[in-house]
């Protein structure tokens, strides 16, 4: 008798509370867990601290008034530089903001996976990261060198929400796309409340061939609470070879960054209606 | 073949962004934008044939094509981004970034604009890679619209870092740092001066040294004789036209 770990997006999000810190998988507009950000916007989940290679994820749940601190290093939707949810509430000053570089962001995550307090690097040294994240410090190298380098500190995440391409029912999962990201890492750094949405549940026995080879095969079980099939799951953000980025849709979602009232007919339209709903309704354009 | 009275500034830059890869060797070019990417593959389609360069996805590729392939992809190794940051941190790497502002020092903004960082007038990018970057290998700059906006006293936010701030920042900070040139729309600078202040190395045909100082919001070392930067060989030409640009992309980036 093996576990089955399958829930649905709002089972995920009523594991949540208001306050926590939360990882998102995926890098800029690719391979994001959007069924379960939507369920996070249709609900009264508040003052999240968002960790991300951040795309529309966290520009959608900035727009909704889901966030109260981002950590990141970028806020893009790949085809648009800047998510444009974002940088109105950047500009608004409605955000804290804590910046990282791309890198840094890697080693911060792999100390938690890692159950380390930091990794030291030179990235950093020299910028202004230092003066505008507070959580960064330097050390001292107690080798001969004795060279002053910064100390990525472990992030402390509360839950990760990653999307992969394949899974079994008990969370061994796969992605079939060009890169896995960090998407392994934010699952290893979340001592709980671990979820993944994925396009197909498919038996064990099928994972394998799913793959097409076992290099792919880089999530396991014991990172895994849960498990969402939900097949379209990470649109408008590309998810191949399953689908590609859906621009004109996000053409859409960036211009209503532009005005309120463009935001409340976006959200009436996309994010005002259950999961099955949007998807059915992608299915018509 | 054509002429040299048919070679576009945008041509101009091309060559000069490949120049800034000579004597590279074995190493990862990783020029980020349009005229980067073309530049870069053109100094490893002549005269820095060791170079590896990227599809701009998870791949090192032979490729001379900088955006289409359509024979396929020569893979030469799968660097998803957790293998970049091997690449970056090793030191195999020559980066050409972008600024938004940038100082006589070489300090980039990437991040944000204002006085008050948490509370920015405009957004930008983020820090993305910049800090990383410039601390563990040779870094230069594509600048496709030069003016006193870009070129000013001071950045807003420190990114990439600059050659008084690695100095700052002490031996660690200064150990890998290497920032070598910026090529702009008009001009190509370089740091080859005593206290590394930005020097005007050479100006693009067309530009006068006037030009440059009127559009660079800070005070430029400017030696008393600046060369012209040099145009495309024929061959050089044909390979960007033929082979590496044929859809000329690179004119949207710099109109004539």
């Amino acid at each position: 008798m093996t576990t089955d770990k399958q829930l649905t997006e709002d089972d995920v999000v009523s594991q949540l509370s208001d306050g926590m810190t939360v990882a998102i998988g995926g890098w800029g507009s690719r391979r994001k867990p959007m069924s379960l950000v939507r369920a996070i916007v249709r609900s009264d989940l508040k003052d999240l601290t968002i960790v991300s290679y951040g795309g529309a994820d966290v520009g959608l749940l900035c727009a909704a008034g889901k966030v109260k601190r981002v950590i990141y290093a970028f806020v893009s939707l790949d085809s648009i530089p800047l998510d444009p949810h974002f940088r109105v509430a950047r500009q608004q000053g409605v955000i804290e903001d804590e910046p990282y570089d791309e890198g840094l962001f890697l080693l911060s995550l792999q100390a938690a996976a890692w159950r380390i307090p930091f990794l030291p690097t030179r990235v950093g040294l020299g910028s202004d990261l230092l003066r505008l994240n507070p959580k960064l410090r330097t050390i001292t190298s107690p080798f001969d060198d004795g060279e002053e380098l910064v100390a990525a500190p472990a992030m402390t995440i509360d839950a990760t929400l990653c999307h992969l391409s394949r899974a079994d029912q008990r969370g061994n999962a796969t992605f079939l796309n060009a890169d896995l990201y960090f998407d392994d890492l934010m699952l290893r750094a979340a001592p709980a409340n671990r979820f993944i949405s994925v396009e197909k549940v498919v038996p064990t026995e099928a994972l394998l061939e799913e793959a097409g080879t076992p290099l792919r095969l880089r999530v396991n079980r014991s990172m895994v609470d849960g498990v969402v099939a939900r097949p379209g799951a990470a649109h408008f953000t590309e998810c191949p070879p399953d689908y590609a980025r859906d621009e004109p849709f996000q053409k859409e979602y960036a211009a209503s960054a532009r005005t309120p009232e463009g935001w409340a007919a976006f959200k009436s339209e996309w994010l005002d209606i259950s999961e099955d709903d949007y998807q059915r309704k992608v299915a018509a354009r | 073949m054509s002429g040299s009275d048919d070679i576009t500034r945008a041509d101009v830059c091309v060559v000069e962004i490949a120049e800034c890869f000579r004597g590279d060797g074995e190493i990862v070019a990783n020029p980020i934008g349009t005229i980067p990417m073309i530049g870069g593959r053109l100094a490893r389609a002549s005269f820095e044939p060791d170079l590896l360069v990227t599809d701009g996805e998870a791949a090192l590729i032979a490729n001379d094509e900088a955006f289409v392939w359509p024979n396929g992809k020569v893979m030469e190794y799968y660097n998803p981004y957790r293998s970049m940051f091997d690449v970056v941190w090793s030191g195999k790497r020559h980066v050409i970034m972008g600024a938004s502002q940038m100082d006589v020092y070489g300090n980039q903004n990437l991040a944000s604009i204002g006085d008050d960082y948490f509370k920015p007038k405009a957004q930008l990018l983020g820090f993305r890679g910049a800090p990383g970057n410039t601390v563990n290998h040779a870094t230069s700059y594509w600048v496709p619209n030069h003016s006193p906006k870009v070129f000013v006293e001071k950045v807003d936010v420190i990114t990439g870092v600059g050659w008084d701030s690695a100095a700052k920042a002490g031996p660690a900070a200064t150990k890998y740092f290497y920032l070598k040139r910026v090529v702009t729309n008009l001009c190509t600078f370089d740091w080859e001066t005593p206290d590394r202040r930005m020097r005007l190395r050479t100006v693009h045909p067309g530009v006068t040294v006037d030009d440059v100082v009127a559009a660079t919001g800070f005070e430029l070392i400017v030696p008393d004789v600046v060369p012209e930067s040099r145009l495309p060989t024929p061959e050089e030409m044909e390979l960007v036209r033929e082979v590496i640009d044929p859809k000329a992309l690179r004119l949207l980036e710099v109109p004539s």
